[in-house]
């Protein structure tokens, strides 16, 4: 009866799905994109999930920010505050902090979408730095995904631009002053400094063209070359499959998973609403950058415990940080080192290192092969000290950059602790790699261990000669080849210098250099276990066994031999 | 290969072999049993209901929520009520749908194969077979090839300086770097209170006070206001003359332990607003340069280099403090060209 009736029904909504369907596919032949997209597969990893918060957080910043763009006003015009507001009554500011604070407390919901943007943003950018930490602890930035690597990087500093950028369009103190330092930072850049800090502010700081310039930035230029590496960078995603974690049936010629339509369908679209979920929870809760207590930018007034956005921390670390010593005057210019060292010449270094890393890492390899099988970071010893050191640097950088909160929490003397931390910033990245190069070297130690003589079982077998042993059970096929499948990676062989003519060959030197490059990296390091290992190791414990079940069967009288053959004691 | 496989043959393999995913798959309770599966199919729809009332509760808390700039406390409580409003519509769509993925979906693995990312010899051959067609048809001669190529290339590179170097011209205003050098101090110009100006009798000014200083006439300037006073602002200090260690050449600059600096950090620009009464220091909030007012503000700490620089400072026939001259020296951050 029910059968009867909803059939007309279903066949007139599939006949209109199919008509629709048609008619697309007649002007765009999607239905081969169809085909091709729709059962693709996708391997599963909870780490997977952080590039999706950066692009599900950046397409909340793209819908809240519409919103804000309705109110908000982007012009350095002096108007007096005639609002309701007591604090400000009065009060000379822009019209873009006008906007602003109009915005938060007289629009329903205002106030709310500004908080839902910030939190966004702060999230964006984090999403992105922990996903860039997760492709390069797995090593997914090998061959041939460098070009997408250099993508996700320049997308992690547009991020940080559009960040600065939107932090400062409120003209408030306190983005005000960080404008200022990065005024300051400007000018310090040798012969060119003055002259490109008029070109940015219009004239002196801080002008009346910047607010206006950095909105356009802001709105349109930034956020469209963001939309257009993310589509590059998730094209080469689909056209390169995405890398999967080791494990059995995973090799380099292959993507394990699930399928797009309707796994990922549903658990990739049900994530973005989860981060919008909780982008919006944040929003409703949580204060951020309340602008109406600072008031508006005045070049005058400042306080104590100002900080900026996480992001730019490292960077005001790093001017914390530098002695003022370094400051020189050359033939009567000023080079201001203090400034260029930790605000120009440190990010650039650390930035281009990052970007570069793919190719240096592949100096060192001389892989040629395509890698999609992810590396576990223990099997890749060096490459995660590395790892480990340059968030240690950072992490330095970021503390110092928070030097009055850390030494007002902890009641210590903020001269001391900078003091501390000019040391730790380059004592604690060394220790820290050394430490975690030890550490991954050992977790590859218990690896083999784990291959060469099986899981603790817990369960004691007593001989009968007395003596005691505990079982061990051998590990299954796919758990095994887990652990022993990594790349065993040697240092790269270096070639005589000269040629059997005795002449000196060409890019001896570069050949050198990636040799040498490479024993840094390779030369420690805990080779898989080999079949031919395993079974000698079980041949060990079978003779053992069999050994001391002889013994018991004589009732052997000669027990200290036993003991003393007796080496591992396992089964 | 097998621990079992390793005792019975003789022959050892040089590596292991890939066992491949695994054939055995471990059921979910919704793959096992049809109730959990209708309590799963539940479990989601309702989730899916959540964020329709969350929906309805967002547009239910704009309408009614009311805001205000006198007491912003209500507009803080619309903004949350709207925001949990949205949370609520927008984790009930995507609890639900991953629910619902990871309870009723299949999810036996499948594979799919690579292939690699090189193209064929083939279509490589193929590729480079259009080019040279392509090459032929644009009717150049092997001769006039490089002509046309380089001036197609110069070209191309100068074109965009067409643009560039008009809009770049246009966004430095006059390029007059050298105002970075001069303040609007001026001989004779009172000392004013920020941000009322008024001007500052010298025996209003306390020994251990602090006042920050404008220019007298800052606020009634039509342009450029806030650029004169990102440069002007100063710091008017009285310590004990005791204290005050003047530093040569300045000896007449001061009056009676009265001494004026400006206020802009020689490191990057911030004020330098906290003054220490007990050590006469002051010290930058931004990145903690640490200046000795008592003694001509050199540097103690951090990472500026320079002193801030002193605005000589005289009392008037009236009683009130005024500047001398400009200052002597260009303020705030260092610049290449600061000394020429």
């Amino acid at each position: 009866m029910t059968d009867t009736k909803t059939l007309p029904t279903a066949t007139r909504l599939n006949r209109a799905a199919g008509a629709t369907a048609n008619w697309a596919d007649e002007r765009t032949s999607i239905g081969a994109f169809t085909k091709f997209l729709a059962r693709k597969i996708f391997p599963d990893h909870w780490s997977f999930m952080l590039g999706e918060v950066a692009l599900y957080s950046f397409i909340v910043l793209l819908l809240s920010g519409v919103i804000l763009t309705a109110f908000f006003v982007p012009s350095m015009d002096f108007v007096h505050y005639e609002g309701e507001f007591a604090q400000l009554k009065g009060v000379e500011m822009s019209k873009a902090f006008e906007s602003t604070i109009h915005m938060s407390f007289e629009v329903p919901g205002g106030l709310l979408m500004r908080q839902i943007h910030h939190w966004a943003a702060l999230i964006f950018t984090a999403a992105i730095v922990t996903h860039m930490a997760r492709v390069f602890f797995t090593g997914a930035f090998r061959k041939p995904r460098e070009i997408n690597w250099l993508i996700g990087f320049t997308l992690m500093i547009l991020s940080l631009a559009a960040g600065f950028t939107g932090y400062s369009l409120p003209d408030d103190v306190l983005s005000g002053n960080g404008l200022r330092i990065i005024d300051g930072v400007i000018r310090s850049i040798p012969i060119l400094g003055s002259y490109i800090s008029y070109w940015l502010f219009g004239g002196e700081f801080p002008g009346e063209a910047l607010i206006p310039r950095m909105f356009t930035a802001h709105i349109l230029l930034i956020p469209a070359l963001i939309l257009s590496l993310i589509a590059v960078h998730l094209f080469l995603v689909f056209l390169q499959k995405h890398t999967q974690y080791p494990g059995p049936g995973r090799t380099d010629k292959n993507v394990v998973g699930l399928p797009l339509f309707p796994v990922y369908t549903a658990k990739a679209g049900g994530f973005f609403f989860v981060v919008f979920g909780v982008i919006a929870l944040l929003g409703a809760l949580f204060q951020i950058n309340p602008v109406w207590n600072y008031g508006p930018y005045d070049p005058s007034p400042v306080s104590a415990g100002t900080q900026p956005d996480w992001y730019m921390l490292f960077i005001d670390g790093g001017l914390r940080i530098m002695p003022g010593q370094v400051e020189v005057v050359l033939w009567g210019y000023t080079l201001s080192l203090n400034i260029l060292i930790p605000a120009v010449i440190m990010p650039g270094l650390f930035f281009g290192f990052l970007a570069l890393y793919p190719w240096i890492e592949s100096w060192a390899t001389g892989d040629r092969g395509e890698r999609h099988v992810l590396d576990r970071p223990r099997n890749a010893p060096v490459r995660t000290g590395i790892g480990v050191a340059l968030i240690t640097f950072y992490v330095v950088l970021v503390l110092e950059g928070s030097n009055d909160i850390v030494a007002n929490l902890f009641r210590l003397s903020i001269n001391d602790l900078t003091i501390l931390f000019r040391i730790a910033v380059f004592a604690l990245p060394v220790l820290a790699f050394w430490v975690t190069k030890r550490i991954a070297m050992g977790l590859q130690r218990k690896d083999r261990e784990l291959v060469l003589h099986g899981h603790e079982t817990g369960r004691i077998v007593r001989f009968d000669n007395g003596e005691y042993i505990e079982v061990h059970e051998p590990l299954s096929d796919e758990e095994r080849w887990m652990l022993v499948s990594y790349q065993n990676l040697k240092p790269r062989e270096l070639a005589p210098e000269h040629n059997e003519h005795g002449v000196r060959r060409k890019g001896y030197r570069w050949d050198r250099f990636k040799a040498a490059l490479s024993r840094f990296y390779y030369e420690d390091r805990v080779e898989p276990v080999t079949p031919a290992e395993l079974h000698e190791a079980h041949e060990h414990h079978k003779a053992e066994i069999e050994g001391m079940a002889a013994r018991s069967e004589a009732h052997s009288a000669a027990r200290a031999d036993a003991a003393a053959d007796k080496a591992p004691a396992d089964a | 290969m097998s621990i079992d496989n390793a005792h019975d043959h003789e022959v050892v393999e040089e590596e292991f072999t890939d066992p491949g995913v695994p054939e055995y798959h471990r059921p979910r309770r919704a793959d096992l049993d049809p109730k959990a599966a209708r309590k799963a199919e539940l479990q989601t729809a309702a989730l899916f209901g959540l964020s329709i009332i969350g929906t309805v509760m967002a547009i239910w808390a704009w309408a009614t929520g009311s805001v205000s700039s006198e007491n912003i406390a209500e507009t803080q409580r619309t903004t949350m009520l709207i925001g949990l409003g949205i949370f609520l519509a927008m984790i009930g769509i995507g609890t639900g749908a991953i629910h619902w993925a990871k309870t009723l979906m299949r999810d036996h693995e499948m594979i799919e194969e690579r292939h690699p990312m090189r193209s064929s010899d083939e279509a490589r051959e193929g590729a480079i077979e259009k080019l040279k067609d392509g090459a032929k048809d644009s009717g150049v001669g092997i001769g006039r090839r490089g002509l046309l190529k380089g001036s197609l290339i110069t070209a191309l590179a100068i074109a965009p300086l067409a643009v560039l170097v008009p809009a770049v011209g246009n966004m430095g205003g006059d390029w007059d770097v050298s105002k970075l050098k001069h303040s609007m101090w001026r001989q004779g110009m009172r000392l004013t209170k920020d941000p009322s100006g008024e001007p500052i009798k010298a025996s209003d000014v306390t020994i251990g006070s602090v006042f920050h200083v404008i220019p007298e006439g800052l606020n009634d300037l039509e342009h450029h206001k806030l650029e004169e006073k990102a440069k002007a602002v100063v710091l008017l200090v009285r310590l004990d003359p005791r204290d005050l260690n003047i530093q040569p050449g300045r000896e007449d600059w001061s009056f009676d332990g009265i001494v004026a600096y400006s206020k802009i950090c020689t490191h990057v620009g911030c004020p330098v607003a906290l003054y220490e009464q007990q050590t006469h220091h002051l010290l930058c909030p931004c990145h903690q340069s640490t200046f000795d007012v008592a003694n001509g503000a050199k540097v103690v700490f951090g990472p500026a280099k320079r002193p801030l620089p002193q605005l000589p400072i005289a009392v008037d026939d009236e009683g009130y403090i005024v500047a001398q001259s400009d200052f002597h020296e260009p303020i705030g951050p260092s610049f290449w060209e600061r000394l020429k």
